[in-house]
């Protein structure tokens, strides 16, 4: 300590202070003083720091810009200014539920002057708590069956094309082909989960009406792994890669077109930085926007419907796409998309990225409703009759949270599901 | 204390089980192989009974379909520190029988002081392995255990019996323990770990002893289960479907 301080009720002040030849002694002279911050050792703070990837996490000034923006505090107490301000006052966050709550999407970074990654430090911290043996068992269980059966929900590798018996139109398989101009890399929830395999199906008409040269892979086809690879399980991740990288590379084809926005954010930025994979990709609403005066003349049937957009964070806030969704709602006859307040840039989180999709009964105790239950409330409370989605973990969250919260009549629908019932008139029983 | 685990890799029920031609067992190219269930709590049981006591544990298995590196990579990874496998010219299906005898074979070239393995496993169903095991082997067998400690040249194992009836064995050394369940759920191996695995480990192989031949139970057919009858699927709106069911259980004198 200096000389001349005294420590009054903790806190440290001058006994004498003269500035610029002026005697200002008194209990507020501390005003003059640095902030004392060295009560507390830097060590937890550096433990995380240190990890490759996560050391923008010591450059945080607790300006606190990210805590009204971070998703997990509008339901809870939360935000990465306390995870570091926790590290700072002794929580050991490698060993600390607060580790698993993040779900990546973005929005503190967005707003952080200091540039703190929490879509780079949560990967770094949880591999480190992952390796030393910390994993909830949901969690557990996702990376369990991923590295099975390479999908997180435990089916059968060999049914992932199962699901194309169920299609009236031709879905054909690139082993069989061996070359298609569009490689339609479906997805893990499209291929098993039923409300995604309605999305599929209707990806499949669109595709056959637009007379799209197509294949998928079947079940050479494995999960991305880049959610895993955020919830901590960076090997699980390379073994999916090099699997999936394997089998495209196997093929002759001119654009991929994927599904859902992690899927698409794992092999545009991902694969590509990590095995140097660099083809041409498209998530299904650039590709169908780019097609939209093709498209528009078969969208026949109106949907009078008030319909709000939830803006997917791995499609808007890490690609910046908010544009191409928005522009498949509107060219919906009869179809009146309302925006709700937390939308693009701002856009709120579903609790579905990061991991948090396989978190959900642990995330619950640590907070005091769901996201997917959030964000419903705000699409009914915009008066929307429909809450239109463009990410394969959307349907089932955003329907579980219609009913949990009471509001059955609020429709969940991807956008495909949506743009199939405009063109084909069916569905619509409002 | 040196440990070894027998453990057996199974068809997957994840997939839907194919059949053969001829309808005498599971067509065994259509479908994939995973460690026995009961087997990955006799893994977890070895190594925690090693953090608390010490001692090395070794894990090994009948090498069927010729894919058994990577349960064993991944053995190793969640603290194993020996692996080892039985290879030869080996066609599945492989009975628990004819599995027991030729994991005796290369056990008793170990000298373990205890032998874990899981109760039963999906494919035979018998429980086999852990007693046949413990007769090659001339040691005491004690099944269902659902936790073990180490004491001072025995172990105490924790049994549960038929009605919630639990009891405790003090069994001494060596012996044979069918797991039913380790003490903790089987711990999680990041695949960085079994990567690092499958670089650097070695497995010690076994030849199968050709000249055994179990004189058993012959499998004549396999079929898939038929299906007796259906459910009604009770139509209408909420209180159609009441009154319905008040019908149903009404006619059948349950009301």
């Amino acid at each position: 300590m200096d000389a001349g301080l005294d420590k009054v009720e903790g806190i440290l002040e001058k006994e004498v202070a003269i500035v610029d030849g002026i005697d200002i002694s008194g209990p507020w002279n501390r005003m003059f003083e640095q902030r004392v911050i060295w009560d507390y050792t830097p060590e937890l703070i550096e433990k995380v720091a240190s990890l490759p990837g996560a050391e923008s996490f010591a450059w945080c000034y607790q300006c606190a810009k990210c805590v009204p923006v971070c998703p997990v505090d509008q339901v809870g107490d939360y935000g990465p200014r306390k995870l570091y301000r926790m590290a700072q006052t002794g929580v050991d966050l490698l060993n600390h539920d607060a580790l698993w709550l993040c779900t990546t999407c973005r929005n503190c970074v967005r707003v952080c002057k200091k540039v703190v990654d929490m879509v780079k430090i949560m990967p770094a911290a949880r591999e480190q708590a992952v390796l030393n043996g910390f994993v909830p068992e949901e969690l557990q269980t996702a990376f369990e069956n991923t590295a099975k059966y390479g999908n997180p929900l435990g089916q059968s590798q060999r049914k992932r094309a199962a699901w194309t018996k169920k299609s009236d139109v031709p879905v054909p398989i690139m082993k069989d082909v061996k070359r298609a101009e569009v490689l339609w890399y479906v997805g893990s929830y499209p291929s098993y989960h039923p409300r995604g395999i309605d999305a599929s199906l209707a990806a499949a008409r669109i595709f056959n009406a637009l007379n799209v040269d197509f294949a998928i892979l079947g079940r050479e086809e494995k999960d991305d792994g880049d959610s895993q690879r955020l919830a901590g399980e960076l090997g699980l991740f390379e073994m999916l890669a090099e699997h999936n990288i394997k089998v495209f590379e196997k093929y002759d084809w001119d654009l991929m077109v994927v599904t859902g926005p992690h899927e698409y954010n794992a092999f545009k930025k991902e694969y590509k930085e990590r095995f140097g994979f660099d083809r041409p990709i498209q998530h299904y609403t650039q590709f169908l926007a780019d097609r939209l005066d093709q498209l528009k003349p078969m969208l026949k049937h109106e949907i009078p419907l008030k319909v709000t957009f939830h803006d997917p964070c791995y499609l808007g806030r890490h690609h910046g796409e908010y544009d191409a969704p928005r522009a498949l709602l509107q060219a919906i006859p009869g179809l009146e998309l309302v925006e709700m307040g937390r939308c693009r840039e701002n856009g709120y989180c579903c609790g579905g990225g990061g991991g948090g999709m396989w978190l959900d009964s642990f995330t619950i105790n640590h907070t005091t409703m769901r996201l997917s239950e959030r964000r419903v409330l705000e699409a009914v409370a915009y008066g929307a009759d429909v809450l239109a989605v463009s990410c394969p973990f959307e349907v089932s969250r955003f329907e579980d949270a219609a009913k949990s919260t009471g509001n059955d009549q609020l429709k969940v629908l991807d956008i495909l599901e949506l743009l199939d019932m405009s063109m084909r008139g069916v569905g619509l029983a409002a | 204390m040196n440990i070894v685990v027998a453990i057996k890799h199974v068809p997957s029920t994840t997939d839907e089980l194919e059949l053969n031609e001829d309808g005498t067992n599971l067509d065994f190219d259509e479908i994939d192989f995973l460690l026995n269930e009961f087997d990955e709590h006799a893994i977890e049981q070895a190594v925690l009974l090693k953090e608390a006591a010490g001692g090395e544990v070794t894990v090994i298995g009948v090498d069927v379909i010729e894919e058994l590196d990577g349960v064993l990579h991944t053995a190793l990874a969640k603290g194993a520190d020996k692996a080892a496998k039985i290879v030869g010219d080996i066609e599945p299906p492989v009975s628990s029988h004819t599995q027991a005898k030729w994991l005796a074979d290369a056990i008793a070239e170990m000298n373990p002081d205890l032998v874990l393995t899981g109760v039963q496993a999906v494919d035979d169903l018998d429980g086999q392995i852990g007693p046949m095991l413990a007769a090659y082997l001339d040691l005491p067998y004690v099944g269902v255990v659902t936790g073990v400690s180490s004491q001072n040249g025995s172990v105490l194992a924790h049994k549960e019996f038929a009605g919630g009836v639990m009891a405790e064995y003090e069994v001494t050394l060596p012996a044979v323990l069918g797991i039913q369940a380790a003490e903790k759920p089987p711990r999680y191996a990041p695949i960085s770990k079994i990567r690092q695995m499958a670089k650097s480990a070695e497995i010690e192989e076994f030849e199968v002893d050709e000249d055994f031949e179990y004189e058993g139970c012959e499998l004549r057919k396999m079929a898939k289960p038929e299906s007796a009858g259906h459910a009604e699927m009770i139509e209408g709106d909420p209180e159609e479907v009441a009154e319905k069911i008040i019908a149903i259980l009404e006619e059948r004198g349950l009301l």
